[in-house]
């Protein structure tokens, strides 16, 4: 399976691809034309919309979507895909995924640790804003934590650093996406 | 809240795990790949890799070394030591590192921490502050800087910080458990996660510091032995504290 990851800017996503090749994923640069297109989550809103408009990936994501091509979001890659997010005074976003990001306003922040998802994991979360969607499929402590609409399937969580269970995660994915 | 933390912390010079008394006669104690991996597979929620020496020769090797530790290890890692640019961060996380961790760089010049939270994102940017008697010390603890450890947090925070951690000057090193009272200080200062170090000498005092801190850094008390850090689990579920199960 070809995967590609959308780089935008400083960050960690040497991660996300060693998680990738560990499960056997080619690793590619054309996000348009890739199996799997990876959405990273590093850095904060702003820039990260403004690395994916100069580096082309928001068009070649927009035409995956509308393809009906796989997409995964993680952590921040997952809250680029909705209408909009409140971090950083406000930015609009890929509006892949109806729905916004808002500022978590209970606990510690950021939400820094391993959580359970519904009644698997514990996975490693890091997050200061988390989604409101109606496209949510799973929560942890009450935020959301998977949401799927159309091709694209984004997780709060950082599966690429949750150790074995993320990994038996991304596996499960890969194989969901080589049977479609 | 997520499930508190146990941070094991491996003090690295020269691409190796070292060991010393105060930074001095450092001593090569192991591989921090390899030590790493198995800290990793006994549980550990993350890992904090302290580069003790810091000069500017050494960057290359740390650098190194933070991609090694990628390329082996899948959960969170952060890299401490010399960083003082934003540059020297980007580096660090584009080799892998999840998060930096700042200290006498910040206090020298408290801007830094609002410039690596403005392009790294608040989650990669941890404060680390050394306490003596409340106040905080810098250049590992043999400077005074004139602030309180309270006060250095909350700016801190208010510049874009996503976690503290905390170390006790005072306990470090002693075994008989971690400073309470400066922990507590600083976790209702903060609406940060806190990590405590310094002092663990038994599962009981890690109980205690995970009752007022988010996580608990570990170090001497695992004496670099993976399989100590499997039964200080074992010990802490027994104690009633909800630690990472798989």
């Amino acid at each position: 399976m070809n995967v590609a990851i959308c780089e935008y800017g400083a960050g960690n996503l040497r991660s996300v691809a060693v998680a990738f090749e560990r499960l056997g994923a080619r690793l590619t640069d054309d996000v348009e034309s890739a199996d799997l297109a990876v959405l990273p989550g590093v850095g904060s809103a702003r820039a990260a919309m403004t690395g994916l408009r100069v580096r082309g990936h928001e068009e070649a994501l927009r035409k995956r979507f509308d393809d009906e091509r796989p997409i995964l979001g993680i952590c921040l890659g997952l809250q680029l895909a909705l209408d909009w997010t409140e971090e950083d005074g406000g930015v609009a976003g890929l509006a892949l995924v109806p729905g916004n990001a808002e500022r978590i306003k209970e606990g510690r922040v950021p939400r820094m640790g391993w959580a359970e998802v519904g009644d698997s994991g514990p996975f490693y979360f890091a997050h200061s804003y988390a989604a409101k969607t109606a496209a949510a499929t799973a929560w942890s402590e009450g935020l959301v934590a998977e949401v799927r609409h159309g091709s694209f399937v984004g997780v709060q969580f950082h599966p690429e650093k949750s150790g074995v269970t993320g990994a038996r995660f991304l596996a499960e994915e890969m194989r969901c996406l080589s049977l479609a | 809240m997520p499930l508190p933390r146990l941070i094991p912390c491996l003090d690295v010079a020269g691409g190796r795990v070292v060991k010393g008394v105060r930074f001095r006669d450092l001593r090569d104690v192991g591989d921090p790949v390899e030590l790493g991996a198995a800290y990793s597979d006994a549980g550990a929620d993350e890992l904090v890799f302290l580069d003790v020496k810091a000069t500017v020769d050494g960057r290359r090797t740390l650098v190194e070394l933070v991609r090694r530790v990628a390329e082996r290890i899948a959960i969170p890692f952060t890299v401490g030591g010399g960083v003082r640019t934003v540059r020297d961060a980007e580096e660090l996380l584009g080799a892998g590192a999840d998060k930096v961790a700042v200290n006498s760089a910040a206090l020298a010049r408290p801007a830094l921490v609002s410039e690596l939270a403005e392009s790294l994102g608040s989650q990669a940017v941890v404060v680390a502050i050394d306490a003596e008697g409340g106040r905080v010390r810098s250049r590992a603890g043999t400077a005074e800087t004139g602030r309180e450890a309270v006060d250095w947090a909350r700016e801190a925070e208010g510049r874009g910080a996503g976690e503290i951690l905390l170390t006790s000057i005072d306990a470090d090193g002693t075994r008989e458990g971690y400073d309470l009272e400066l922990t507590s200080a600083v976790a209702a200062a903060v609406g940060t996660p806190v990590i405590a170090s310094g002092g663990a000498g038994n599962a009981h005092h890690v109980a205690d510091a995970l009752d007022v801190a988010q996580a608990a850094l570990l170090a001497s008390i695992l004496h670099e032995d993976p399989d100590r850090l499997a039964t200080l689990r074992g010990e802490l579920r027994r104690l009633g504290v909800n630690v990472r199960w798989s």
